[in-house]
Protein backbone atom coordinates (compact mmCIF):
# COMPACT_ATOMS: atom_id res chain seq x y z
CA UNK A 1 0.00 0.00 0.00
CA UNK A 2 2.59 2.50 1.12
CA UNK A 3 4.55 1.69 -2.32
CA UNK A 4 1.38 2.32 -3.94
CA UNK A 5 1.59 5.58 -2.39
CA UNK A 6 4.58 6.73 -3.61
CA UNK A 7 4.41 6.35 -7.05
CA UNK A 8 7.75 4.79 -7.59
CA UNK A 9 8.82 8.33 -5.93
CA UNK A 10 7.25 10.97 -8.16
CA UNK A 11 4.11 10.71 -5.54
CA UNK A 12 4.71 14.52 -5.22
CA UNK A 13 3.82 15.15 -8.78
CA UNK A 14 0.95 12.56 -9.81
CA UNK A 15 -1.02 12.90 -6.40
CA UNK A 16 -1.49 16.90 -7.07
CA UNK A 17 -2.48 15.91 -10.61
CA UNK A 18 -5.44 14.03 -9.52
CA UNK A 19 -6.17 16.19 -6.69
CA UNK A 20 -6.50 19.22 -8.56
CA UNK A 21 -8.28 17.75 -10.84
CA UNK A 22 -11.09 16.31 -8.39
CA UNK A 23 -11.07 19.60 -6.58
CA UNK A 24 -11.99 21.48 -9.90
CA UNK A 25 -14.86 18.98 -11.16
CA UNK A 26 -16.32 19.02 -7.40
CA UNK A 27 -15.94 22.73 -7.47
CA UNK A 28 -17.72 23.12 -10.89
CA UNK A 29 -20.44 20.73 -9.41
CA UNK A 30 -20.88 22.26 -6.10
CA UNK A 31 -20.95 25.59 -7.60
CA UNK A 32 -23.64 24.97 -9.89
CA UNK A 33 -25.90 23.07 -8.00
CA UNK A 34 -25.57 26.24 -5.64
CA UNK A 35 -26.19 28.63 -8.45
CA UNK A 36 -29.30 26.43 -9.51
CA UNK A 37 -30.43 26.33 -5.96
CA UNK A 38 -30.70 29.81 -5.48
CA UNK A 39 -32.31 30.68 -8.69
CA UNK A 40 -34.71 28.22 -8.53
CA UNK A 41 -35.53 29.61 -4.80
CA UNK A 42 -35.81 33.41 -6.19
CA UNK A 43 -37.96 32.52 -9.11
CA UNK A 44 -40.34 30.78 -6.52
CA UNK A 45 -40.63 34.02 -4.26
CA UNK A 46 -40.99 35.81 -7.22
CA UNK A 47 -43.94 33.81 -9.14
CA UNK A 48 -45.51 33.77 -5.56
CA UNK A 49 -45.81 37.00 -5.35
CA UNK A 50 -47.57 37.39 -8.27
CA UNK A 51 -49.98 34.50 -8.45
CA UNK A 52 -52.75 33.79 -11.54
CA UNK A 53 -50.67 35.54 -14.35
CA UNK A 54 -51.70 36.09 -17.66
CA UNK A 55 -55.32 36.79 -16.65
CA UNK A 56 -54.71 38.80 -13.49
CA UNK A 57 -52.53 41.13 -15.63
CA UNK A 58 -55.60 41.33 -18.48
CA UNK A 59 -58.13 42.67 -15.95
CA UNK A 60 -55.79 44.90 -13.93
CA UNK A 61 -55.01 45.99 -17.36
CA UNK A 62 -58.60 46.69 -17.78
CA UNK A 63 -59.84 48.16 -14.37
CA UNK A 64 -56.74 50.95 -15.03
CA UNK A 65 -58.33 51.77 -18.74
CA UNK A 66 -61.21 51.87 -17.42
CA UNK A 67 -60.07 54.22 -14.01
CA UNK A 68 -58.06 55.87 -16.71
CA UNK A 69 -61.53 56.77 -18.50
CA UNK A 70 -63.03 57.86 -14.98
CA UNK A 71 -60.63 60.47 -15.12
CA UNK A 72 -61.30 62.14 -17.99
CA UNK B 1 -32.96 22.94 -33.97
CA UNK B 2 -35.20 24.79 -33.80
CA UNK B 3 -37.79 22.69 -31.85
CA UNK B 4 -35.36 22.72 -28.83
CA UNK B 5 -34.92 26.70 -29.06
CA UNK B 6 -38.31 26.20 -26.61
CA UNK B 7 -36.51 26.48 -23.50
CA UNK B 8 -39.78 24.31 -21.56
CA UNK B 9 -39.03 21.47 -24.64
CA UNK B 10 -35.36 21.85 -23.80
CA UNK B 11 -35.88 21.55 -19.85
CA UNK B 12 -38.28 17.96 -20.57
CA UNK B 13 -35.42 16.72 -22.51
CA UNK B 14 -32.71 17.78 -20.14
CA UNK B 15 -34.51 16.45 -17.21
CA UNK B 16 -34.72 12.73 -19.06
CA UNK B 17 -30.72 13.22 -20.31
CA UNK B 18 -29.18 14.78 -16.82
CA UNK B 19 -29.20 11.81 -14.39
CA UNK B 20 -28.32 9.47 -17.09
CA UNK B 21 -25.27 11.53 -18.21
CA UNK B 22 -24.43 11.48 -13.85
CA UNK B 23 -24.75 8.18 -13.50
CA UNK B 24 -22.73 7.47 -16.73
CA UNK B 25 -19.79 10.21 -15.14
CA UNK B 26 -19.87 8.34 -11.88
CA UNK B 27 -19.77 4.97 -13.39
CA UNK B 28 -16.75 6.01 -16.19
CA UNK B 29 -15.16 7.54 -13.21
CA UNK B 30 -14.28 4.92 -10.73
CA UNK B 31 -13.49 2.45 -13.63
CA UNK B 32 -11.11 5.20 -15.69
CA UNK B 33 -9.46 6.09 -11.72
CA UNK B 34 -9.27 2.07 -10.68
CA UNK B 35 -7.38 1.66 -14.32
CA UNK B 36 -5.31 4.83 -14.10
CA UNK B 37 -4.17 4.10 -10.92
CA UNK B 38 -3.90 0.21 -10.72
CA UNK B 39 -4.89 -1.30 -13.75
CA UNK B 40 -2.18 0.20 -15.84
CA UNK B 41 1.57 -0.71 -16.01
CA UNK B 42 4.00 2.69 -15.97
CA UNK B 43 6.02 3.79 -18.20
CA UNK B 44 9.26 1.82 -18.61
CA UNK B 45 10.66 5.37 -19.39
CA UNK B 46 8.67 7.69 -17.76
CA UNK B 47 7.98 5.45 -14.54
CA UNK B 48 4.83 6.54 -12.76
CA UNK B 49 4.43 9.82 -13.86
CA UNK B 50 2.52 8.30 -16.86
CA UNK B 51 -0.46 8.07 -14.61
CA UNK B 52 -0.57 12.44 -15.26
CA UNK B 53 -1.66 11.55 -18.75
CA UNK B 54 -4.96 10.11 -17.35
CA UNK B 55 -6.18 13.55 -16.29
CA UNK B 56 -3.87 16.11 -18.53
CA UNK B 57 -4.69 14.54 -22.19
CA UNK B 58 -8.47 14.37 -21.75
CA UNK B 59 -8.51 17.71 -19.83
CA UNK B 60 -6.73 19.48 -22.40
CA UNK B 61 -9.35 17.68 -25.47
CA UNK B 62 -11.82 18.39 -23.50
CA UNK B 63 -10.53 22.38 -23.40
CA UNK B 64 -10.97 22.09 -26.96
CA UNK B 65 -13.66 20.09 -27.30
CA UNK B 66 -15.79 22.74 -25.16
CA UNK B 67 -14.28 25.67 -27.40
CA UNK B 68 -15.59 24.28 -30.79
CA UNK B 69 -19.10 23.46 -29.08
CA UNK B 70 -19.07 26.93 -27.68
CA UNK B 71 -17.89 28.95 -31.29
CA UNK B 72 -20.84 26.99 -33.31
CA UNK B 73 -23.37 27.32 -30.80
CA UNK B 74 -22.16 31.47 -31.08
CA UNK B 75 -22.54 31.08 -34.76
CA UNK B 76 -25.61 29.61 -34.17
CA UNK B 77 -26.76 32.30 -32.00
CA UNK B 78 -25.50 34.97 -34.00
CA UNK B 79 -27.17 33.74 -37.17
CA UNK B 80 -30.72 32.18 -36.41
CA UNK B 81 -30.63 34.52 -32.96
CA UNK B 82 -31.20 30.87 -31.37
CA UNK B 83 -31.94 32.16 -27.56
CA UNK B 84 -30.46 28.61 -26.27
CA UNK B 85 -27.39 28.41 -28.30
CA UNK B 86 -26.33 31.55 -26.34
CA UNK B 87 -27.01 30.06 -22.89
CA UNK B 88 -25.11 26.99 -23.89
CA UNK B 89 -22.00 29.31 -24.07
CA UNK B 90 -22.35 31.36 -21.23
CA UNK B 91 -23.00 27.78 -19.30
CA UNK B 92 -20.46 26.24 -20.81
CA UNK B 93 -17.49 28.59 -20.32
CA UNK B 94 -16.52 28.13 -16.59
CA UNK B 95 -16.47 24.10 -17.50
CA UNK B 96 -14.12 24.91 -20.57
CA UNK B 97 -12.10 27.47 -18.71
CA UNK B 98 -11.68 24.70 -15.75
CA UNK B 99 -10.31 22.01 -17.97
CA UNK B 100 -7.95 24.22 -19.22
CA UNK B 101 -6.24 25.17 -16.16
CA UNK B 102 -6.38 21.91 -15.32
CA UNK B 103 -4.72 20.68 -18.31
CA UNK B 104 -2.13 23.47 -18.13
CA UNK B 105 -1.19 22.96 -13.76
CA UNK B 106 -1.09 18.61 -14.60
CA UNK B 107 1.17 19.55 -17.49
CA UNK B 108 3.19 21.57 -15.05
CA UNK B 109 3.13 18.64 -12.68
CA UNK B 110 4.25 15.98 -15.34
CA UNK B 111 7.16 18.81 -17.02
CA UNK B 112 8.71 19.02 -13.99
CA UNK B 113 10.02 16.19 -12.98
CA UNK B 114 10.10 14.70 -16.91
CA UNK B 115 11.32 17.93 -19.07
CA UNK B 116 12.90 19.57 -15.84
CA UNK B 117 10.81 23.39 -16.28
CA UNK B 118 7.80 23.19 -14.68
CA UNK B 119 6.82 26.04 -17.88
CA UNK B 120 8.34 26.50 -21.45
CA UNK B 121 6.78 29.27 -23.78
CA UNK B 122 6.95 27.25 -26.64
CA UNK B 123 4.32 26.93 -29.18
CA UNK B 124 1.83 24.41 -27.68
CA UNK B 125 1.73 25.53 -24.11
CA UNK B 126 1.29 29.30 -24.94
CA UNK B 127 -1.50 28.51 -27.31
CA UNK B 128 -2.86 26.72 -24.29
CA UNK B 129 -2.47 29.27 -22.37
CA UNK B 130 -3.81 31.67 -24.98
CA UNK B 131 -6.99 29.44 -25.25
CA UNK B 132 -7.32 29.63 -21.20
CA UNK B 133 -7.25 33.67 -21.46
CA UNK B 134 -9.71 32.98 -24.20
CA UNK B 135 -11.73 31.67 -21.69
CA UNK B 136 -11.50 33.96 -19.14
CA UNK B 137 -12.21 37.13 -22.09
CA UNK B 138 -15.28 35.41 -22.77
CA UNK B 139 -16.55 35.29 -19.20
CA UNK B 140 -15.56 38.63 -18.50
CA UNK B 141 -16.77 39.89 -21.47
CA UNK B 142 -20.52 38.38 -21.72
CA UNK B 143 -20.94 39.29 -18.22
CA UNK B 144 -19.78 43.27 -18.87
CA UNK B 145 -23.02 44.25 -20.53
CA UNK B 146 -26.28 46.03 -18.61
CA UNK B 147 -28.25 44.45 -21.60
CA UNK B 148 -27.26 40.76 -21.43
CA UNK B 149 -28.34 40.32 -25.49
CA UNK B 150 -25.54 42.65 -26.21
CA UNK B 151 -23.32 41.15 -24.28
CA UNK B 152 -23.71 37.60 -25.58
CA UNK B 153 -23.82 39.16 -28.80
CA UNK B 154 -20.03 40.64 -28.49
CA UNK B 155 -18.96 37.45 -26.66
CA UNK B 156 -20.77 35.30 -29.63
CA UNK B 157 -17.71 37.36 -31.89
CA UNK B 158 -15.27 36.73 -29.56
CA UNK B 159 -15.46 32.76 -29.70
CA UNK B 160 -15.48 33.03 -33.70
CA UNK B 161 -12.82 34.92 -33.49
CA UNK B 162 -10.55 32.80 -31.13
CA UNK B 163 -11.37 29.49 -33.24
CA UNK B 164 -8.25 30.47 -35.12
CA UNK B 165 -6.07 29.33 -31.93
CA UNK B 166 -7.67 25.63 -32.43
CA UNK B 167 -5.96 24.45 -35.38
CA UNK B 168 -2.84 26.06 -33.77
CA UNK B 169 -3.28 24.00 -30.34
CA UNK B 170 -3.54 21.08 -32.79
CA UNK B 171 -0.80 21.43 -34.95
CA UNK B 172 1.81 23.50 -32.92
CA UNK B 173 3.69 19.87 -32.45
CA UNK B 174 4.33 19.33 -35.72
CA UNK B 175 4.82 22.91 -36.96
CA UNK B 176 7.14 24.22 -34.47
CA UNK B 177 10.14 22.52 -32.50
CA UNK B 178 9.02 21.55 -29.13
CA UNK B 179 9.54 19.93 -26.00
CA UNK B 180 5.80 18.65 -25.88
CA UNK B 181 5.25 15.09 -27.28
CA UNK B 182 3.39 14.91 -30.78
CA UNK B 183 0.11 13.52 -30.91
CA UNK B 184 -0.09 9.19 -29.98
CA UNK B 185 -3.86 8.71 -30.48
CA UNK B 186 -5.79 11.18 -32.60
CA UNK B 187 -3.34 10.64 -35.35
CA UNK B 188 -3.07 9.84 -39.38
CA UNK B 189 -2.34 5.28 -38.90
CA UNK B 190 -4.30 4.97 -35.75
CA UNK B 191 -2.93 5.45 -32.11
CA UNK B 192 0.86 4.52 -31.18
CA UNK B 193 0.52 4.62 -27.59
CA UNK B 194 -0.27 0.83 -25.95
CA UNK B 195 -3.41 -0.58 -25.48
CA UNK B 196 -3.01 -1.05 -21.70
CA UNK B 197 -2.84 2.80 -21.37
CA UNK B 198 -4.92 3.62 -24.47
CA UNK B 199 -8.08 2.32 -22.77
CA UNK B 200 -7.82 4.16 -19.59
CA UNK B 201 -7.24 7.26 -21.15
CA UNK B 202 -10.33 7.01 -23.23
CA UNK B 203 -12.66 5.75 -20.15
CA UNK B 204 -11.01 8.91 -18.50
CA UNK B 205 -12.09 10.81 -21.72
CA UNK B 206 -15.68 9.47 -21.86
CA UNK B 207 -16.18 10.00 -17.72
CA UNK B 208 -14.83 13.67 -18.70
CA UNK B 209 -17.58 13.64 -21.36
CA UNK B 210 -20.16 12.70 -19.41
CA UNK B 211 -19.30 15.15 -16.12
CA UNK B 212 -19.02 18.23 -19.11
CA UNK B 213 -22.81 17.02 -20.60
CA UNK B 214 -24.45 16.60 -16.65
CA UNK B 215 -23.05 19.62 -15.64
CA UNK B 216 -23.49 21.78 -18.15
CA UNK B 217 -27.24 21.07 -18.24
CA UNK B 218 -27.54 21.35 -14.62
CA UNK B 219 -25.63 25.39 -15.98
CA UNK B 220 -27.75 25.73 -19.00
CA UNK B 221 -31.21 24.85 -16.37
CA UNK B 222 -29.82 27.80 -13.82
CA UNK B 223 -29.01 30.11 -17.01
CA UNK B 224 -32.99 29.86 -18.69
CA UNK B 225 -33.97 30.34 -14.52
CA UNK B 226 -32.10 33.37 -14.75
CA UNK B 227 -33.45 34.87 -17.43
CA UNK B 228 -37.13 33.89 -16.18
CA UNK B 229 -35.75 35.97 -13.15
CA UNK B 230 -35.04 39.27 -15.30
CA UNK B 231 -37.83 38.99 -17.44
CA UNK B 232 -40.34 38.98 -14.02
CA UNK B 233 -38.74 41.57 -12.74
CA UNK B 234 -38.74 44.16 -15.81
CA UNK B 235 -42.24 43.55 -15.96
CA UNK B 236 -42.37 44.41 -11.93
CA UNK B 237 -40.62 47.31 -12.60
CA UNK B 238 -42.80 48.39 -15.56
CA UNK B 239 -46.14 47.81 -13.48
CA UNK B 240 -47.11 44.93 -16.03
Amino acid sequence: MAEFFAMGGYAAYIWPSYALTALVMVGLLVATLKGLRSREATLKALEGSRPPRRRARREAAVHETAAEMGEG
Amino acid sequence: MHRFANPARFLRLSAVIQPWAAGATVVLLVVGLYLSLFGSPPDYQQGDTVRIMYVHVPAAWMALFVYVNMAIAAAVGLVWKHPLADLFSKAAAPVGAGFTAVCLVTGSLWGAPMWGTWWVWDARLTSMLILFFLYLGYMALVNAFDDPERGVKAGNVLLLVGVVNIPIIKFSVDWWNTLHQPASVIRMGGPTIAGEMLVPLLVMAFAFTAYFVSVVLLRLKSEILARKIQTLRLNDAQGR
